[in-house]
């Protein structure tokens, strides 16, 4: 019962409320922009001198950050063992999709006013842009792909397709430390925050390779010693 | 003769005495010209002392110049942080008066002037120029200050003078963006003597007729208006006149994307952006960008220093 009670908790209040705090970047940027064209007086929401660099980083920012968030969820759900957290993975990738697809819209219509002669040259001659478009197209098949329906009908392709998030938030974090001029200070933080994600799970396949190798070997020592065979070692 | 420790004042004495003594200098400016118009209540920013100076139309655009706010709010200052808005929060610690400048190297009139003394000859102007900065923005902003090429005459530059040399304050204390070594302190920025002798070149020491606020560059400034922004050095503390080209900060940082030279040039891009175009900051038409000229549209004064000159090499 008690359990039941927790799901119902997870379902019907910290997911909403989750799902709003997701919200709220979008919101404040909303405000701005509000604020900015004098359709409310917003001043707390201002964007700045240069309101098209501040939604441009907000977005981008954000969908970095919502990146990392749901790569986190896996990790703080086995080190704290906390199940339940599984239940806001899809919606943390779906987010972090939503952000990143908003910064690309928002460079494409606004930052670039939709030259697509100069935005195809930037794509190509511009590193930071090249990683930061692919990271896009890596995520977009997983957002395409993030219902039940997919997942069921995918079953292990689903888990095999969906460890394109790894390669692209490698990505995410290489354009951000790339378009930095001279204080990669901030970019660093997300790249050891990453280099955390990513090696707790190369240590979590590593302990479980190594612990599959172990009883693969207990077992044929058993086998061996009861067949009444020489005991030799299996080829590594 | 020998000097006791205990003659010595310690460092946090004299400290205070002179923070003491600066802000009493400040307390009297503040009442003797405090009295800001009501427009200027607005902004977060209230410039105090007005100067007296002259508007330059010849070297004056006639483009809307960007409101105080913008000027003053999103700058470029990494001694105050690296953020755009770090300026305006952080330059409170800077304590520009009293103030004085270094002049060293090949020059006849070396030694160490004071703000006043280094002003003193110069009559201001007023010049309303375009400022590009690299990082594809722009502003227009009405400067007060003086050629740096009358300045520059009157220390006496000798034969052997081919670069001018311009060195910002460094001390952590008043400028808590040097705690870190994003850049290599103290800032450094230089020019080549005939670019220092341009009558569009100016060492500014106001905007909008009154004195520069902190996160401009106060007391004294480079504004070279035909270079990114880098190139107008802020709160200079030394200048220097050399034989051989100076090592410039932004150069030194990243040698592959800032040159000595910086000269606006939209054929020739950043290797990370374009540079064909600009966000003119504060315009109706901020969503847009407008195409950036060649020496920010200075060429018909400029033009000329670099003839013969591959800009896509030196640039």
């Amino acid at each position: 019962m008690l359990k039941m009670n927790a799901n119902l908790a997870t379902r019907w209040i910290a997911k909403p409320l989750v799902f709003l705090l997701c919200l709220l970047p979008a919101g404040w940027l909303l405000a701005g922009l509000a604020d900015l064209t004098g359709f409310a007086h917003w001043p707390a929401a201002t964007l700045g001198a240069n309101p098209v660099e501040k939604i441009q980083d907000t977005l981008g920012i954000w969908g970095l950050r919502l990146l990392l968030a749901t790569l986190a969820v896996t990790p703080v759900r086995e080190v704290l063992g906390w199940p339940r957290l599984l239940l806001f993975r899809r919606m943390l990738g779906l987010y972090a999709f939503f952000y990143i697809s908003m910064h690309f819209l928002f460079y494409l219509f606004v930052d670039q006013s939709l030259d697509w002669r100069e935005l195809l040259k930037d794509i190509v001659k511009r590193p930071y842009i090249t990683v930061g478009f692919t990271a896009l197209l890596l995520l977009t098949p997983l957002a395409v792909t993030s219902t039940k329906r997919a997942m069921r009908r995918m079953g292990r392709r689903w888990q095999r397709l969906h460890r394109l998030i790894y390669p692209a938030a490698i990505l995410g974090c290489t354009h951000f430390y790339w378009q930095v001029k001279a204080d990669i200070r901030e970019p660093l933080i997300y790249v050891l925050v990453l280099a955390v994600l990513l090696g707790w799970r190369l240590y979590r396949h590593r302990r479980k390779a190594s612990r599959g190798r172990a009883e693969q070997d207990a077992r044929h020592y058993q086998q061996s010693a009861r067949a009444g065979l020489p005991v030799e070692p299996l080829p590594e | 003769m020998r000097i006791r420790p205990s003659e010595i004042t310690p460092e946090p004495v004299y400290r205070s005495r002179r923070e003491f003594l600066a802000g009493i200098a400040g307390l009297g400016a503040a009442a003797a010209f405090a009295q800001p118009t009501s427009a200027e209540q607005v902004i977060n920013v209230t410039l105090i002392e007005r100067l007296q100076y002259q508007h330059n139309a010849r070297y004056s655009t006639t483009e809307a110049a960007n409101s105080l706010a913008d000027i003053t709010g999103y700058n470029n200052f990494y001694e105050f942080g690296t953020g755009k808005d770090d300026p305006a929060r952080n330059a409170g610690s800077l304590r520009p008066r009293p103030w004085s400048v270094v002049v060293d190297g090949e020059c006849e009139g070396k030694g160490r002037y004071t703000l006043e003394d280094l002003m003193k000859p110069h009559a201001l102007e007023e010049r309303i120029y375009r400022l590009r900065c690299v990082e594809a923005w722009s502003m227009v902003i009405p400067w007060v200050g003086f050629p740096l090429g009358d300045l520059v005459k009157r220390l006496k530059p000798t034969s052997r003078a081919k670069f001018v040399e311009f060195t910002t304050l460094m001390d952590p204390k008043q400028m808590p963006g040097q705690r870190s070594d994003v850049l290599d302190w103290p800032y450094v920025e230089a020019l080549r003597m005939d670019e220092a002798m341009n009558p569009l070149a100016i060492l500014a020491v106001g905007l909008y007729g009154k004195v520069l606020p902190n996160q401009n560059g106060a007391p004294l400034r480079l504004v070279v208006p035909w270079k990114y922004g880098f190139k107008n050095i802020k709160s200079i503390v030394r200048i220097r006149f050399t034989e051989s080209m100076p090592a410039t900060t932004w150069a030194l940082s990243a040698p592959r994307e800032y040159g000595f030279y910086a000269n606006v040039n939209p054929e020739v891009d950043h290797p990370r952006w374009s540079q064909k175009r600009e966000r003119r900051i504060g315009s109706d038409s901020f969503l847009s960008r407008q195409p950036t000229v060649k020496f920010n549209g200075y060429a018909a004064d400029v033009a000329s220093l670099y003839s013969g000159m591959d800009l896509a090499r030196n640039f």
